[in-house]
């Protein structure tokens, strides 16, 4: 996968969790990986054993997951995390989303797409990944996986 | 039933945020349980501790630093860590000493003093961590509580208003119980002036962390009666399983649930099993049940249980909420004790204060707070990787 050795994207950008994801402009997606032998996926990648009891195999690919899914359950963040979250100051409130993807048959947690409330989402509406700025240091801004509503 | 064993006695240290050392919490506690029981301490033969990673060298390594506070006797130790399941593992480990004959009386005690504000995850760069992933990203505990709420509100049409009368419910239940934090009857404006944490969930709709200490002296059915006990009430069954992969729940600290795209593989909702698991080793239905402590994190999650422990069907708690069916006086009572909502968690201690809370129901002894005609009680509770439990205890 090409965009696992790209450490930057066309803006000079980089990833706040290096690998986790493609930084395709257009694209991007989460990368996990998937059992050869039983189909199971796994995000955050898992290479070495699979954790699924009727399988067992050690055989493992690397997969871009669905970048598109539905809303499993929403809510926000209206106090700051703790670190090792990075907050602008003052702090800025923030909607988390958990996504279903369908052919993965899971869940996966993110932040909404920045402007995107509470209000604008519903359990079942699409969702498609983005990415955007996370934190910005002295290497640049710092991307993160989120969720936005579908078109 | 060959299976049960006996609870003499019980005990508790008032939960609060005292800031002082845990063992003082869990030595009240193993006194009162003591008196309670009528055995003299030195003729318990077994101390099982549920532990803690706070409060240095991971909680003292518990059962035997409550062993030595309450001087040395020579009992056999043993410490169990399950995070929020810790104590009904302490109980578990007591019960099956004492079914396998290599003990007669037992003591189970648990004990925590909690820190001030978030629990972070440990610094540096450590993406191999889940913790230090979702903190990274923003993913508090609050927000597995208001992802759950959340659904529940556009699944089934629960409202706030249901979180509320659940919170009201609660703190009216704890409002005369010694042994809880907070005691104050909150109404409707109090928590719609508290703030939004984790939308739809208020800071009063969330549980707090607290200090506290619990203990039980557990025996066997033949020792029960040796000393005239025989009629104490019992504890039916212990469960402590594990997840059913693939786990579909959204669980503390994961940022994704396992995937089920393997052929013969469904999602399985691991609370719901917990409870299964209870019933079937007490061979009690949940009909039987008089009524349960459940895990309330949040408001919401106490109607999730309520679904997951078969009190009701999926997506019909509210409707029990709504009638009142679930306050002291109503059909089925649902954290009777104040639930966590009026104790805040003191994570090795509260799984055993949920059995202290049954047993005091059962023997018709809860004052203000009692369930009239109680036979039967359930406890559930769940923590973090894959720990939970469920205690049945009756009559």
């Amino acid at each position: 996968m090409s965009e696992e050795t790209r450490l930057t994207n066309a803006a000079g950008q980089s990833a706040a969790l290096e690998g986790w994801y493609t930084l395709d402009d257009d694209r991007p997606a989460l990368i996990g990986t998937r059992c050869t032998r039983c189909s199971t996926y796994y995000f955050p990648k898992m290479a070495r054993f699979c954790r699924n009891p009727d399988c067992g195999s050690e055989e493992f690919e690397e997969v871009e997951l669905s970048r598109e899914g539905t809303v499993w359950s929403y809510t926000d963040a209206n106090y700051q995390p703790p670190e090792p979250y990075v907050s602008p100051t003052p702090f800025e409130p923030f909607a988390i989303i958990g996504v279903q993807l369908d052919k993965e048959q899971m869940i996966v947690l993110g932040q909404a797409a920045r402007g995107v409330t509470v209000a604008d989402l519903r359990v079942g509406m699409g969702v498609e990944l983005v990415l955007e700025t996370l934190f910005s240091d002295d290497d640049g801004d710092k991307l993160v996986w989120r969720w936005k509503p579908a078109d | 039933m060959s299976d049960d064993i006996a609870i003499l006695g019980v005990g508790m240290h008032p939960w609060g945020k005292w800031g002082k050392n845990f063992v003082e919490y869990g030595v009240k506690a193993a006194r009162d349980a003591l008196a309670d029981s009528g055995v003299d301490w030195k003729d318990v033969q077994f101390v099982s501790g549920g532990g803690t990673v706070r409060c240095g060298y991971p909680g003292y390594v518990a059962g035997a630093t409550f062993a030595q506070a309450l001087g040395w006797n020579a009992a056999e130790v043993n410490t169990s860590y399950a995070a929020c399941a810790s104590g009904s593992q302490a109980l578990a480990a007591a019960r099956h000493k004492i079914l396998s004959g290599a003990c007669e009386v037992a003591l189970v005690i648990g004990a925590d003093t909690t820190p001030k504000g978030f629990l972070a995850p440990a610094k540096g760069y450590r993406p191999d961590d889940p913790d230090w992933v979702r903190f990274m990203v923003g993913i508090t505990n609050p927000t597995y509580f208001g992802l759950y709420a959340r659904r529940r509100m556009d699944l089934y049409g629960d409202t706030e208003n249901d979180f509320n009368i659940i919170k009201i419910k609660n703190s009216e239940h704890g409002f005369t119980n010694p042994n809880a934090r907070y005691k104050k009857k909150f109404t409707k404006e109090d928590i719609a002036k508290s703030p939004m944490v984790a939308d739809p969930l208020r800071l009063l709709h969330i549980t707090a962390t607290s200090d506290g200490g619990a203990a039980l002296i557990v025996s066997s059915m033949d020792y029960a009666k040796k000393i005239g006990k025989e009629d104490a009430v019992k504890v039916a069954a212990i469960s402590t399983v594990t997840p059913t992969f693939a786990s579909g729940n959204v669980e503390m600290p994961d940022i994704a649930t396992d995937s089920a795209a393997a052929s013969g593989v469904n999602p399985v909702n691991y609370r719901s099993t917990i409870a299964l698991k209870a019933y079937e080793e007490a061979g009690i239905s949940p009909k039987d049940v008089s009524l349960a402590e459940v895990y309330d994190l949040s408001c919401a999650l106490e109607m999730d249980w309520m679904e997951d422990l078969r009190l009701c069907e999926e997506g019909e708690a509210a409707s029990l909420v709504r009638a009142g069916d679930t306050r002291v006086g109503g059909r089925l009572p649902v954290n009777a004790s104040g639930g966590l909502s009026c104790f805040g968690e003191a994570v090795p201690a509260q799984a055993i204060a949920q059995v202290c809370e049954l047993a005091w129901q059962l023997r018709g002894t809860a004052g203000e707070r009692q369930v009239e005609g109680a036979r039967v009680g359930i406890t559930a509770n769940q923590g973090l990787f894959g720990h939970g439990s469920s205690v049945i205890v009756k009559r």
